[in-house]
This record gives C-alpha cells, structure tokens and sequence, in this order.
C-alpha cells in the first residue's frame, strides 16, 4: 500500500509535469501512438469484416487468422521488427496493429452478422443495393457490437503500448521503464497508474459510444427482450448462441 | 445421464485440480525457484547464477563447468533478469556464486563512489558490501561502460577521446540503456567533466543490436557499449578516450556467499586468473557470430586452457 | 536454422517451464471465473461491477503488474508464482464475461423443468446448467489459452525464464533465428493447447457434437468474445 501512495505521490509532484519527458507529454506522446494504431489497424480490419459479415464467405479464413495473430507473441513480433528496423515508432506500431487485428475483424464481422437474416432479405426485397444494405442496415444495426470490437481492441493498444518504451524513447512505458532499471519504484508505479487511468477514460468513452450507437428503433426493443427472451429458438440453424444484447 | 454428467464433471474438477497442483509443482521446481537449494547446507549443491546477459551467462558457465570438473555439484540458475532482481536474491543467500563487474556492482552499493582506478574500485568494493557477500579475486578481464562514435565521425570530427567532443559543434545525441540518463558517467558526467552537451535516447538493448543499428544510421551520434562486446571491433566503431576517469574500472569478479569454501574460491581464482580481456571478446564473438551455446563455448574454452 | 539445431536441448526445455506457466494459470483463472460469471449471470446488480471489474484487469500494463504483484504476495519478483498469478488474473479478464454468457445462454424453462422435477438449486447448476453452459465455456477457455500462452512470454523482460527468454537473448545477441524459434515455439504450444482443450471437451461433453456448421459457430464464438 505504501508503495501505492508512492506512486500516486509521485504522480502529484509538480517536478514531474514539467520538462522534457513530462507527464502530460508522455500521456500525449501515448495518446498518439495508440491513435495511429487504432486508425491503421481499423482501416485494415474494418473493410475485411464488413465483407466477411456482409457475404458470409471466407470467415473460415479470417477466423484461422485471427486465432494465429493473437497466439503471436507481441514481444517477440517487438524484439524481431526491432532487429530489422531498428530503434524508433515503426517496430512497436506494427507490433501493436497485430494486436489490434482479431478484436477489430471479430467485431466487425460478427456485428454484421447478428443483424436477423430476415431484416436483410426484408431489405433486399425493398430494392436496396447491396452496397445501401451493408451502409444502411447491416453496419447501423450492428454498430454496438462492431464499437465493441473497437473499444476491446483500444484497451489492449493503451495497455501495450507501454511495451513501445522497450524499443523506442516514447509513451508511458518510459515511465514503468526508467522506474524499473533504477529500482525507482514510485516512478514504475506511478507510470502505471496513469496507464491504467488512461485505459480507464477511454474505455468509459468508448461505453457512451456504445450506448449512443444503438439505433433508437432497436433500443426500445433490445431492452424487452434481455429479459423475455422468446422460449424457444425461431431458427436454430446458424443462429448464435447468445444473440442479442451486447452488453 | 444426470448421474454420469455429475460423475464427468467430478471427474473433471479432479483431473483440473490435479492438473493446477502438478503444475504448480512443476512450476516451483522449475531451475528459478531455488526454493530447494536452501534447505540444508549439507548439500553440497552450489548455486550459481547469471544476469539475464548472454556474457555474464558465459561465465557463470565457466564456473560452472569448472566446479563440476573439480567434483562439485552446481544448481544453475541463469538469466535471472538485470541486477535490481538478482542482487536481493544473492543477499538472501539463493545464489553462491555469481559474476560480477567491479565498477558496476560498486555503483550499485556506493552510488556517489569517486573510485575509478581499478585497485581503487576493487578495494571500496569489498568493504561495501553487506553482511554475508564478498567478491573473490578480480579477473584482468573488464567489460565496462565504453562511449563509442562511428570511424566516419571520429575522422571527420577528429575525435578520438571523450575531451575532443567538446569541439564538435553539430548537436549530439547518446544512446543507451534508459538507467544511464541519471547514472554519474551519463549526460551530467559527461558535462561536469568534459564540458559536452548532449540530448538522450534511451535504447533497452545495453549496447546491443538495436544500439548499433541506431549508431550506424545516425539516430545518435554517440554510444554506450560495453567494452567486450566484439561489435565493437567488427563495426570498426572507436571507443573514445577517457583521460579524466569519467568511468569506473569494471573487472570480471565473483560474487560468492558464506557457503563458498576457500576450495570453492581456489577454483573459481583459478578462472579468473586465466580469463583475459581478449578472451572475454573472444568469447563473447563465439556467442554473437556463431551463434554458440554458453554451455559450448564454456567447454571449449576450459578445454583449451587446460587449468584443472 | 544453425542456432535451432545446436539449441533443440534449451527450446524444449523452456517449452516445458512455458507450460508449467502457462497452463496452472490457464487452469486456476478458468475454475475462479465460472463462479464469478455465474453470479453475474444469476444475480442482474451485480453483473455490470463484476464484468466491468474483471475487463479493466486487462488494462493493467502486464510489466508493471509483475513488478508490483511481489510487493503485495510477497514473493521474490523472479518467482514463477508471481508470474502464475499475473497470468491468473489476465486469464479472468478475459473469461468471466464469456462464463455469464454461457450460463445466459442455457434457456429458462430447461432451468424451470430441471426444477419442476426435483432438482436442488445445487444439484441444477452441477446436473443441467454448468453441463450445458459447457460449450460455450470451452470457447471462452480456448482465448484464454491462446492468450495466456503468448502472454507468458512478457516475463522475460523481468527475468522469468519462458520461451521469452529466446526473444530478449536474441534480441541481445542479434540472432533472427533465435527470435523466430521463439515465437514459432510459443504458437506451437497455443495451438496444441487449444487441440488438447478441444478433445477434454468432447470426453466430458459427450453430447456434444460440433457438426461442421456448429463447429464455424464454435470458433465464431471464440472472436465474439472480445466484442461481445
């Protein structure tokens, strides 16, 4: 507990807001990298998830690959890049994409594929073009389970990004390693209460999201059936298992 | 069916906690936990330990190896992460043996030391030590803290010691491990002593690949390498001058606990007394260029000098 | 490939310490987070603190949970304990909210009929609803395998010897190979995991017969755990 209030001393002591490697530039340089990440891995994961959501054809594929990317170790990925590309941002942003891949494509695909098949053919029948089902109904209505997959994937980024530190001169990692190899162990600490802080106010951020991405039309429904689930499935084949709720 | 879905979930429960407890098991007598070795100094097990450093690791090994020659019998414990982890360990008496670097295990007892000579480091170094821990004799083997420049900067600056960087007028940026940004001999030294500014990058390879990497591609201009490390000399990188004693003599010496016998020490002196500078960076190369075990290059080296 | 032949000795070896890591904490954070999500499940309150307590586990940076978790457990920072521990907690994070879902998921009028005839509030949960939440708990425990497998490998950086030992020696000593070997080991041991997972499961769930389609819908479980 000692130790705790160390931490959060240190966090409190103006010495540290101040200067080059600051706290708020530390928060900020965090802040950034985890954002370029998430946009480059969502801009990766995103397109290929609606397609694989929308046509139902390669999941097979996607879901092997997935599954191989997150049993890659990041550290080794990390240490690996590093010896190719050296000290710098490259080598930790590419390592962090990885890791941000399975969680951005399972949302995405998933979301588009806990939308009723019948909402769909409804949609089709109504003339829509495929491109308007996926922009218009499929995404709208699949978009908690979709921001789901976005916020599980920035909690993860947030919290390993500090492993950035290991390679380059950047992000709160610095703070968890300078702390570790001079047995400063406030500063270790402290560098981790601000990143798990931060990982807190984000992932807070991303629940509002969720809340507010669900269309209003389903919102009045979706709270009914948590809890009258109808008493027995209406089309058990390829339905999944706990439809419904994201939350 | 309910009885048999019960039956197979006991089964279950069991084979799981069984699974966790063998495990657990498995896992406290995995070669780190040393929980074993203390329990009775009758054993005549010998502790010896290594930095998480593929040259400490070597050494150990060739203490190892040579005990063994000599009818001990040794518990390695090696790679056991960098010194803030393993020191409270040896002074717990978990390790026996364990190789060290004079200047560098002196800063970390006496961080203020002025010592830099290495008669002067060897002697504050035995009386800094706590209760229970002394070093043996030092080897004439250092790897010590070294600042290195590309060949191309030192001949079109004209440096060659740590004095001629005050002349350089481009800005200067030094790369190391992030402990060296507050270390004596780190930027502030390098001020004080040498009146040279430069900015900091930290690197978390202590002097390794990525360390050279960002050298050579002239991300800093000025590094912190370890002086046995044979990219050194295979990077033609010159390691400057240090006419002011800005850094501590650091000389391979072992760290031994109370259990050490002066049997022990005779054989371990007898290590240290062979191993030379150039052998260390021998050594160290059979590690880096040919990839070889430490259990190998240990062998090989024991082998050659014959000692036992 | 000259590093992996003259190193076979080392790699199996830390392959076997990756699995004596690995799999107590794969183990210990499956059998604490059935009982959490079952109480998230059964008790509505307490569902949101429950789940949103174990998710923020993961927000932890997982080096500075290793160097913290001594401090309060009391053991030396390089025991694999601690290690065990760390992994346990990461492993919960990751699973409670499946093991709710899987309790969800077991439809109400079986849960009435299992106590219209006879059963005990007990006797239910041994005899119908942990059974048939089984499936759905098997997904959850594959990520959490996956996970754990990969993850065990951050202890290197404080010296908890693991195949992560091939990635900071062989980042150290400039050797590619050695790096690969590592990360290759480390799938390797997720994937055999993951497969040895799998058939526990078809052993104790007999009924349970993933046909190809349910099988997709397995594996698509497994993905919509972290969207979910």
């Amino acid at each position: 507990m000692n130790l705790l209030l160390d931490g959060i001393a240190w966090i409190l002591d103006p010495a540290n807001w101040t200067g080059v490697g600051s706290i708020p530039e530390r928060i900020a340089q965090h802040l950034a990298i985890s954002a370029t990440v998430l946009v480059i891995s969502a801009l990766i994961a995103l397109p290929i998830g609606t397609l694989v959501g929308h046509t139902g054809r390669g999941k097979e594929l996607v879901v092997t690959v997935s599954g191989g990317l997150r049993a890659l170790p990041t550290l080794g990925l990390l240490t690996l890049l590093a010896l190719w590309l050296g000290i710098g941002l490259q080598a930790p942003i590419i390592a962090l994409v990885v890791l941000a891949l399975p969680p951005l494509l399972a949302g995405a695909y998933s979301g588009l594929e806990s939308v009723d098949r019948r909402t769909v053919d409804a949609a089709r029948a109504m003339g829509m073009r495929e491109g308007q089902i996926i922009g218009k109904v499929e995404v709208p209505l699949g978009m908690p389970i979709i921001v789901g997959g976005i916020r599980s994937a920035t909690l993860q980024i947030i919290a390993t990004a500090t492993l950035a530190a290991y390679i380059a001169d950047d992000g709160l990692g610095r703070f968890i390693f300078a702390g570790l190899k001079t047995r400063d162990y406030a500063e270790m600490l402290g560098g981790s209460i601000l990143v798990i802080l931060l990982a807190l106010a984000i992932d807070g951020l991303f629940a509002i999201i969720q809340r507010l991405v669900v269309p209003a039309g389903v919102r009045a429904t979706r709270t009914r059936e948590l809890r009258s689930r109808p008493p027995r499935p209406r089309a058990v084949v390829g339905r999944p298992i706990t439809e419904g709720n994201p939350e | 069916m309910n009885t048999a879905g019960k039956g197979r979930l006991v089964a279950l429960a069991a084979v799981a906690v069984g699974a966790t407890v063998a495990l657990a098991g498995c896992a406290s007598g995995d070669p780190l936990d040393s929980g074993s070795s203390t329990d009775g100094a009758s054993s005549e097990t010998i502790v010896v330990g290594s930095q998480d450093y593929y040259s400490n690791e070597i050494i150990a090994e060739i203490y190892a190896q040579a005990l063994e020659e000599n009818g001990f019998t040794v518990d390695r414990q090696f790679r056991i992460g960098q010194r803030e982890v393993y020191i409270p360990e040896i002074e717990a008496g978990e390790i026996d043996v364990f190789p060290e670097y004079t200047g560098n295990l002196l800063q970390y007892y006496v961080p203020d030391t002025t010592a830099t000579t290495s008669d002067d480091v060897y002697a504050e170094l035995e009386t800094s030590l706590p209760e229970g821990l002394r070093v043996l004799d030092q080897s004439s083997a250092t790897d010590q803290d070294s600042y290195n420049v590309t060949k191309e900067f030192s001949d079109a600056n004209g440096v060659t010691s740590l004095a001629d960087l005050a002349k350089v007028t481009t800005p200067l940026t030094l790369g190391g491990n992030s402990e060296l940004e507050t270390r004596p001999y780190g930027p502030e030294g390098l001020k004080s002593v040498y009146g040279v500014d430069v900015a900091f990058t930290p690197i978390e390879d202590s002097g390794g690949p990525l360390t050279l990497k960002a050298l050579v591609d002239d991300q800093v201009q000025l590094v912190n390498i370890y002086s046995a490390d044979p990219n050194i000399k295979a990077n033609d990188l010159v390691t400057l001058e240090d006419p002011e004693g800005l850094f501590l003599a650091s000389h391979v010496v072992p760290v031994v606990s109370e259990k050490v016998t002066d049997e022990i020490a005779e054989v371990i002196n007898t290590v240290s007394d062979a191993l030379t500078a150039e052998d260390l960076v021998a050594l160290n190369a059979l590690s880096v260029d040919e990839q070889q075990s430490a259990d190998q290059i240990a062998k090989d080296w024991l082998a050659e000098k014959s000692l036992f | 490939m000259n590093w992996l032949w003259s190193n076979l000795d080392l790699v199996g070896e830390l392959m076997l310490t990756h699995l004596a890591l690995s799999v107590p904490a794969i183990i210990l954070s499956f059998v604490i987070s059935v009982p959490i999500g079952w109480i998230a499940h059964r008790y509505r309150w307490s569902r949101g603190v429950l789940l949103s307590l174990c998710g923020l586990l993961y927000a932890i940076p997982s080096l500075a949970l290793l160097i913290a978790l001594p401090i309060v457990t009391g053991q030396r920072t390089t025991s694999p304990i601690n290690l065990v521990i760390a992994l346990t907690l990461y492993g919960i994070a990751v699973i409670v909210r499946t093991a709710a879902d899987a309790f969800d998921a077991v439809e109400p009028d079986v849960r009435q009929s299992a106590t219209a005839i006879g059963y005990s509030a007990a006797g239910r949960f041994w005899g119908v609803e942990l059974p048939l939440a089984g499936p759905v708990l098997l997904s959850g425990l594959r990520v959490v395998i996956v996970s754990t497998v990969s993850l065990a490998t951050i202890g290197a950086v404080i010296g908890v010897q693991s195949l992560g030992s091939l990635f900071t020696d062989g980042l150290q000593r400039g050797i590619q190979a050695e790096i690969i070997t590592g990360i290759v080991a480390t799938m390797v041991l997720a994937i055999g995991l993951d497969w040895a997972s799998v058939a526990i499961g078809r052993m104790l769930m007999p009924w349970w017969r993933p046909s190809a389609a349910e099988r997709r819908r397995t594996l698509d479980r497994v993905e919509r755990v972290d969207a979910a």
